[in-house]
């Protein structure tokens, strides 16, 4: 445990948002990960984002599951609502809450452990749903949370502390997500905030399911020579394929737009995201080409990084299922709970 | 940038705004935490080595320390760093075993002081332990200059004062009183080693106006309040006009409420922001019930027949930045006394013009500012009568310096030979999230000193007016401060670029990035670096990615976070201590 919460005492010349909220009204409680653990920096990355973003902290709702990770989501948003889930469980929760409420903004925050071993089913459905969601996983090839044992997401011939390689083959969830109609999908670094943060607000506005696997050093268990999770390793061989900025709907940014060298994608509520130094033959639009750059870059060892993929034009899970446009809670109790008769009359039409 | 050179004693020293502003670098921040646990007596005497005077000081320092203080820029108030110094000199227990030794066999070397003020009293307490036989020559039958003299009692009580000078005459130096000295060459002709010159600047600035030598009751402010320390005056008329509104003015009208005035005002030419009273001041004295009167320009005194019926003023009215007036018109104001506190001046009358002590502008003497010698080798000057009015901290710093140049002096060694400082850095990690100081941030206001109720203040001249911070104000008090020795110290080999530190930094101090220039750099810091007079600390280039660390020192509140959060512990909390030389010092190793 720190010897103390983080001072409220503020540098005095912290801008404030069009909420007229700090970045430090973003923050939540005070971390109780080993110090220099990737996720608290992916911590500090979603808390400029969301204070950037101006989301007013009452919209937002924080879900995770178990792990080093799923702990995070006690870290930002105090004045969010939350759920912590049963280990893995967390996407059909997910799933759930935006039945249940389209209003609220969902930051989904998992580990590689929750999401691709005990969870990989149901983040599957989730991506097929294309539920409105920020879902990021905190990804460190190991259980940090059990004293690091390989993940699902370890690489073949990546080393444990103890010197041990992995021999089973890792699940990629990037590939995983392309491959089963993930409408956006993104790659990045804990230690690169510059990247981490634009991506992050973009997935925010997306309108579907956002899928940031976010490589994020277990600096106990996963940081040491031979991993290839750790800070140095990842540094070597992180190749950004793509930069982006967020630019938010506001006329007069989108004229100051350059329109050449850059690839412009408009996100559904009007916000653009845009591609800086796109690679010839990159179109983050073209599913099988992406999935067939990232596989060649693969095999050359190279980490590839930046907002892969995305897609506005698929239905979300509100228009799919048809959903209440208003939040159920706020549905009148006659409408919410229409008694007897109108199931009898509903199940009528079944009979 | 280039990276820092931290071995360089004077940055870590800059961190610590307080002990940096102050002229005799006193260290606070220890201080301060020895006061926090309890222990007044160590508190004393870590003051006492810099400031010697902490008793004194702790009520009337002018304390260019607060303005200076890192928790101004942060909560808008400084730590009350002057009446905590008040604290532990209040509480002290008996020091007498801890004062320097004073060696029975002498070194032979005599020295003679002219003037028993603070700076020649601070010769005698750093020469005395070396050996030296030093006499001081005072005018007066008591001593300690314009502290026992002009500062009234009831902001520093005799007590105080005499107890403080005794420690340093109980140290056996040969004070003469009733002694002044009346010619520079008679001394210099008594062969003493080395001549402090300690005389203060004596003489109060008058105001030829039209009147002024038709009565009796125009009265110049120092001397005046002189008269009142030794007996000579007890009373003055009700209604008083104070000409000038600088610290003396303030003693002059709250004296006067003390002899009798009921109607006191406190003239002055400017506009409030370009007072030089210190602020405290201003409010103690309208506290008491002082007027004070802005934009009036002295005209005349108004004297029938010898008496004094009041004076005349030209109202002003001024333009932005106060440099240029306009008269609206002349107003007449009745009164019984006036005192005059419009300045103080140097007057030398006593040193032959061919000894080789030569004089510059305003017929001052030439004084070296690092030796504080004169153009005469062996005569040096310090306090008031260097470069005339300052203050009592500034007369103990020259004092210091002076003695180091005296003890130089004596040994042959050239005066210009300074002795270097030096500095000491302590881990202060005591266990992983454990730190052996008081790392959070109190936040506490800056807690009110209590006066004497106003229906009691006036029964005795002498009666202190500030009660001194109680147990639990001093408790809270000294938890404000931001303990700016303990340092954040970066080794760049260690970090491996995780951004715990910069993530957990409650006042966004730490970045980083690729290098620049410093001006370009503070642009795009974590929170932009404007404050330009705090300095910019940058790293080598680290490990991984060529970067380099920066932390803009201005608002760190030093709690030790980054340190904390730290997997490598490439950041540390670590104590400075500035080994400041005085003379004799040990750690002068050219001697
Ligand atoms: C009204 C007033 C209030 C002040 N209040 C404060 C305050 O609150 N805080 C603060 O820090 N400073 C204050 N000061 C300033 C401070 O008192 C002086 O800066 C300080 O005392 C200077 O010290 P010094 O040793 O140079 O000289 P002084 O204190 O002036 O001492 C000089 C001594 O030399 C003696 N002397 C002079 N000529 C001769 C001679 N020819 N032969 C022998 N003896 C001689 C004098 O009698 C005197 O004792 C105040 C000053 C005044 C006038
Ligand atoms: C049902 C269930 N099975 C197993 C566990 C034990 N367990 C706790 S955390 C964890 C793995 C967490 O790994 P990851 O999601 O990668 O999080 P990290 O700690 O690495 O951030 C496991 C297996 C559990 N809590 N519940
Ligand atoms: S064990 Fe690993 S993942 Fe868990 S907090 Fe520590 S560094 Fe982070
Ligand atoms: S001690 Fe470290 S964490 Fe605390 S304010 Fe200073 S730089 Fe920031
Ligand atoms: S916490 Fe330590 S290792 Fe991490 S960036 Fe800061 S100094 Fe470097
Ligand atoms: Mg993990």
């Amino acid at each position: 445990m720190p010897s103390i919460t983080k001072p409220k005492v503020t540098h005095p010349g912290l801008r404030k948002n069009e909420l007229e909220l700090t970045v430090r009204d973003y923050e939540g409680a005070m971390s109780t990960l080993c110090a220099g653990c990737g996720h608290d920096s992916v911590t500090a990355a979603l808390v400029q984002a969301l204070w950037e973003l101006s989301v007013p902290p009452h919209m937002i709702a924080k879900l995770s599951g178990i792990g080093c990770s799923s702990k995070t989501t006690a870290y930002f948003a105090a004045g969010a609502h939350g759920f912590n889930s049963v280990h893995g469980r967390m996407p059909a929760i997910a799933t759930g809450a935006n039945a249940a409420n389209r209003d609220l903004l969902y930051v989904g925050i998992s580990g590689d452990g929750d999401s691709l071993s005990i969870g990989l089913g149901h983040l599957s459905h989730a991506i097929r749903r294309n539920v409105r969601m920020l879902y990021i996983i905190e990804n460190n090839g190991v259980y940090g949370l059990t004293k690091g044992q390989f993940s699902a997401s370890a690489d073949i011939g990546s080393r444990s502390k103890r010197g041990e390689p992995n021999t089973v083959m890792p699940i990629d969830p990037v590939m995983l997500g392309l491959s089963i109609g993930a409408t956006f999908v993104a790659r990045a670094f804990s230690g690169d905030k510059q990247q981490l943060v634009p991506i992050l607000k973009a997935a925010a506005r997306h309108r579907g399911f956002a899928l940031v696997d976010v490589t994020s050093p277990c600096v106990t268990f996963n940081d040491h020579e031979g991993s290839t999770k750790s800070y140095l390793y990842t540094r070597e061989h992180d190749l950004k394929v793509t930069s982006t900025d967020f630019v938010p709907p506001a006329p007069e940014i989108l004229a100051t737009i350059p329109p050449t060298g850059h690839a412009l994608i408009p996100m559904h509520d009007g916000s653009l995201v845009r591609f800086h130094a796109v690679p010839p033959d990159y179109d983050p639009t073209n599913r099988v080409a992406v999935m067939d750059y990232l596989q060649q870059h693969h095999d050359r060892g190279e980490v590839v990084t930046g907002l892969l993929y995305v897609d506005e034009s698929v239905e979300d899970v509100h228009e799919l299922n048809n959903t209440s446009h208003i939040p159920l809670a706020q549905l009148p109790y006659e409408r919410l709970c229409p008694g007897a008769d109108a199931l009898e009359r509903l199940q009528e039409r079944f009979r | 940038m280039d990276p820092t050179n931290v071995q360089d004693p004077n940055y870590y020293h800059r961190v610590v705004d307080c002990q940096w502003a102050c002229p005799a670098h006193t260290n606070v921040p220890e201080y301060i935490r020895l006061i926090a646990q309890g222990r007044y007596t160590d508190a004393y005497m870590t003051n006492r080595e810099s400031n010697v005077f902490p008793g004194v000081l702790g009520r009337t320092c002018d304390r260019p320390c607060e303005p200076a203080c890192r928790r101004g820029r942060i909560d808008g108030s400084p730590v009350a760093i002057c009446r905590l110094k008040r604290v532990a000199a209040d509480l002290r227990g008996d020091i007498t075993e801890l004062l320097p030794r004073i060696p029975a066999a002498k070194n032979g070397k005599r020295v003679a002081c002219i003037g028993a003020g603070p700076a020649s009293l601070t010769v005698a307490n750093d020469l005395m332990p070396l050996g030296y036989e030093v006499v001081i020559f005072e005018k007066h039958d008591k001593p300690g200059g314009l502290m026992r003299t002009n500062i009234p009692a009831f902001r520093l009580p005799a007590s105080v004062l005499d107890e403080e000078i005794a420690m340093i005459l109980d140290m056996g130096v040969d004070i003469r009183y009733d002694s002044p000295i009346e010619s520079m060459g008679a001394l210099l002709a008594e062969k003493f080693d080395a001549v402090f010159v300690g005389s203060g600047a004596p003489r109060g600035k008058d105001l030829e106006l039209p009147g002024r030598h038709d009565t009796d009751r125009i009265h110049i402010g120092i001397d005046w309040l002189e008269s009142i320390a030794f007996g000579h005056v007890d009373s003055i008329g009700e209604r008083v006009l104070i000409i000038g509104v600088g610290n003396t003015a303030m003693d002059c009208c709250r004296s006067s409420r003390r002899l009798g005035g009921t109607e006191i005002k406190v003239m002055a030419r400017r506009p409030r922001p370009y007072f030089k009273a210190s602020p405290w001041e201003l409010e103690d004295a309208e506290e008491e019930g002082v007027e004070i009167v802005i934009n009036h320009a002295p005209k005349r005194f108004v004297v029938e027949d010898g008496t004094l019926l009041g004076m005349e003023f030209e109202r002003l009215e001024w333009d932005q930045d106060a440099r240029h007036s306009r008269t609206i018109d002349t107003i007449f104001m009745p009164c019984d006394d006036v005192i005059l506190a419009i300045g103080q001046e140097n007057a030398f009358p006593w040193i032959e013009r061919d000894l080789g002590i030569e004089v510059g502008k305003w017929d001052m003497p030439i004084v070296d500012e690092a030796t504080m010698q004169s153009t005469r080798p062996g005569v040096f000057f310090g306090g008031d009568s260097a470069w005339g009015p300052k203050n009592i901290i500034w007369a103990v710093e020259h004092g210091h310096q002076a003695a180091i140049s005296i003890d130089n002096h004596c040994h042959q060694i050239p005066v210009t030979d300074r002795p270097p400082q030096g500095m000491n850095l302590v881990t202060q990690k005591m266990g992983i999230s454990e730190w052996s100081y008081h790392n959070d941030y109190n936040p506490s206001p800056r807690q009110r000193m209590q006066h004497v109720d106003l229906t009691e203040r006036f029964k005795r001249l002498e009666l202190e007016v500030e009660l001194g911070f109680d147990a639990e104000q001093t408790a809270r008090e000294v938890q404000r401060c931001l303990n700016c020795d303990i340092q954040t110290a970066f080794t760049a080999s260690l970090c491996i670029e995780c951004d715990a530190c910069i993530d957990i930094c409650p006042v966004q101090c730490l970045t980083i990035t690729p290098n620049g220039d410093e001006h370009e750099l503070r642009q795009r810091l974590s929170a932009p670096a404007d404050n330009l007079d705090q300095p910019l600390f940058a790293s080598e280039a680290l490990p991984q990615t060529g970067r380099v660390m920066i932390k803009d020192e201005d608002v760190c509140v030093h709690c030790g976070l980054c340190a904390e959060r730290c997997p490598t512990a490439a950041w540390d909390m670590e104590k400075f201590e500035l080994k400041i030389p005085y003379a004799g010092s040990v750690m002068w190793s050219s001697r």
